[in-house]
């Protein structure tokens, strides 16, 4: 359980646009451990994603991956070249993106956009292809395989669309899988379903599962650990029980706090300001403008993480002199 | 009660035609039951909600109120004016008097502001349609509408694209409420915000609920935000309303196994906290050729024949708490 699969140090990934160099993720380091569900939560413009985008190589231009260390399974990947990064997307890592219908091909019917994810990273016959497929169909719950396989995206549900993708991202069974807010398109009904089959696929696969969410109340559902990031930094990493009763960092308490929920009425506390500008990041700590607890050190000089509980980190100065309260609103 | 009441919505339809593929062939094939035959009062100073997953007809339903769209069949009245009647027949002035009354906030605060205004010709647009503020007075105005929602003066000569997402949904606010309306109609308002900003405009709407005595409308498929912000819900299903009462009597004791499977579905931000369960299977059926009898049997866990041969009507169980279910 605790063998660790991935490991992330120092990542700092910046697009070079017109307007300046955004610095999207900045310095980021933790670690992904074998079979476990990790979260990775954050609002948006925290750099959760481009995270995910880095450790497969796959940032959109301007952006650069700048400096850092991305080692799996004991191989640093930012020292592969295309062609060996090409044999592990896919294969060994894989990623679930946020809406099914622009990461699916509308012109290619279903079967072909899942052949030619087994094609390129398998030779095998035509027979073998298709009972594949009709078995990856099968595993995310599409009924009537034989007939859906030929059908276009467009036939499909958003539910069922993001069952195909769950698919194709499943279907060479890799290590480890990034969803990336997989069902934020998605109804209630249908995000539950689709979380359960999540779950139940990764059970059954033995991957890990890296949760990319905003919504406090999938990962309090789906993982097990928990990375909270903000404006392109790492602010805390903790279990989830440990996150969710007792959080260190003033961020992670106050979007606790600032949760509606459903099975109770609460005053909402809010959090004052906005999301930092990434060009210009606000010195020192980035969360201090918008921290009812900074103190001048907050904005002079950027805090480490530090070990405050087994399997508890968290990057504040001050979390030795406050009390949070927790999503149960206690404080400890 | 039907005194107090500040809107009054009566049997209200809204069907839209389908029509078959071809220029010269094209004719109608059948129709999409958007809204079908709901009803429902908003009582003065009363934050009631409307929720339901994608495709049910809340949206519809807050067009059709607003008199965006036309109704098939049915009546709205506000403050005891039936405004279909009023919009169809009414002089010009009398519809902007009702325009008036009552405004409307939409989920995305990027495409509902127009780019080339700055936030103050924006705010102050209504004023000239309206013209119901002297001129000299309407940039003072503008200071005020946006202090109140939380703005700054020196925002006012800025454009859109300057603000981020929760900064506009204010400038929209503050457009609304420039008009001094006593409804509110918001659709989905916080949908497309991040968290932390989320909180801030929920909390603002409360407040400004409880300042300005108004009326609101809430439409939103996120239950956590109505149970948070609404006195009363209605739940919608394919055009119709399954179960309606106060917010804490339908969260903590929802009668219809439709609203049970949708409060059960949504995950809650602390881990102590039972999980969630997906109790729900399949997909909402097409409005185009919903099911027969009660809407939802095909997807009810407990569905018998009767559920679907007779449509069950919206009863009062408890004083307050309407169903409709055969089940209960």
């Amino acid at each position: 359980m605790t063998e660790t699969l991935l490991r992330i140090e120092g990542l700092k990934t910046h697009f070079f646009t017109e307007a300046g160099i955004v610095k999207a993720v900045d310095g980021v380091s933790f670690d992904i451990r074998k079979g476990e569900s990790l979260g990775l939560v954050g609002e948006s413009g925290s750099g959760k994603t481009v995270t995910a985008l880095s450790v497969l190589r796959i940032i959109p231009k301007p952006g650069k991956l700048v400096e850092g260390k991305i080692e799996f399974k004991g191989e640093n990947l930012l020292e592969k070249n295309e062609q060996e990064m090409q044999s592990i997307r896919g294969r060994e890592i894989a990623m679930i993106f946020q809406d099914p219908s622009s990461s699916l091909n509308p012109v290619y019917n279903i079967e072909t956009q899942l052949r030619d994810v087994l094609l390129a990273h398998k030779s095998m016959s035509k027979e073998e292809c298709h009972g594949k497929i009709i078995e990856l169909m099968n595993l995310v719950g599409i009924p009537e395989a034989e007939i859906r396989l030929r059908e276009y995206p467009h036939q499909f549900s958003g539910g069922m669309k993001q069952r195909v993708a769950i698919g194709r991202a499943l279907a060479l069974q890799p290590t480890l899988l990034f969803a990336d807010e997989p069902t934020t398109s998605l109804d209630v009904t249908i995000q539950a379903q689709v979380l359960e089959l999540l779950e139940d696929l990764k059970r059954k696969l033995g991957m890990s599962l890296v949760m990319i969410t905003h919504d406090m109340g999938i990962i309090a559902k789906m993982c097990t650990r928990v990375v909270v990031m903000y404006a392109g930094h790492v602010s805390e990493i903790a279990k989830t029980e440990d996150l969710y009763d007792h959080p260190r960092h003033p961020y992670t308490a106050s979007l606790l706090a600032a949760v509606p929920r459903l099975d109770r009425k609460q005053t909402l506390s809010i959090i004052p300001g906005n999301i930092p500008n990434l060009i210009e990041p606000p010195s020192g700590c980035r969360f201090h403008p918008r921290c009812k607890y900074a103190t001048k050190k907050c904005s002079e000089a950027l805090p480490m993480l530090e070990e405050v509980d087994s399997d508890h980190f968290v990057a504040c100065y001050e979390w030795k002199n406050i009390t949070l309260k927790g999503a149960s609103g206690k404080s400890d | 009660m039907i005194n107090a009441s500040f809107v009054q919505v009566k049997n209200l339809v809204k069907y839209f035609p389908v029509y078959s593929r071809g220029v010269l062939t094209k004719k109608q094939v059948g129709q999409v039951h958007a809204v079908d035959g709901i009803s429902f009062d908003i009582n003065k100073k009363e934050t009631f909600a409307l929720v339901g997953e994608s495709g049910c007809g809340k949206t519809t339903t807050a067009r059709l109120i607003s008199n965006l769209i036309e109704p098939t069949f049915g009546e709205v009245f506000v403050d005891g004016e039936n405004i279909f009647e009023k919009f169809r027949t009414a002089s010009k002035n009398e519809k902007l008097r009702l325009r008036r009354k009552m405004q409307i906030i939409f989920q995305n605060p990027y495409g509902s502001l127009d780019p080339r205004m700055t936030v103050s010709d924006i705010i102050s647009e209504p004023f000239v349609i309206h013209n119901h503020v002297a001129k000299e007075n309407r940039s003072e105005r503008v200071y005020e509408l946006l202090k109140l929602v939380g703005l700054e003066e020196y925002h006012a000569e800025r454009y859109p694209h300057e603000f981020s997402g929760g900064q506009r949904q204010r400038i929209c606010i503050a457009r609304a409420l420039a008009v001094e309306p006593e409804f509110i109609i918001a659709d989905e308002p916080v949908s497309s915000l991040d968290v932390s900003i989320r909180a801030q405009i929920l909390n603002l709407l409360g407040d400004l609920q409880k300042t300005m005595g108004l009326s609101f409308l809430y439409i939103s498929h996120d239950l956590s935000s109505v149970r948070q912000i609404s006195q009363r819900v209605a739940v919608m299903y394919l055009g119709e309303i399954v179960e309606l009462a106060s917010s804490d009597e339908l969260f903590d004791n929802p009668l219809h196994p439709y609203t049970q499977a949708l409060i059960e579905a949504v995950p809650i931000p602390d881990p102590q906290v039972k999980k969630m369960k997906a109790r729900l299977r399949g997909e909402v059926p097409s409005p185009i050729t919903p099911p027969s009898g009660c809407r939802f049997n095909p997807r009810c866990p407990r569905a018998t024949a009767a559920c679907s041969q007779k449509k069950p009507e919206l009863t009062e169980i408890k004083k307050g708490h309407f169903v409709a279910c055969f089940q209960t």
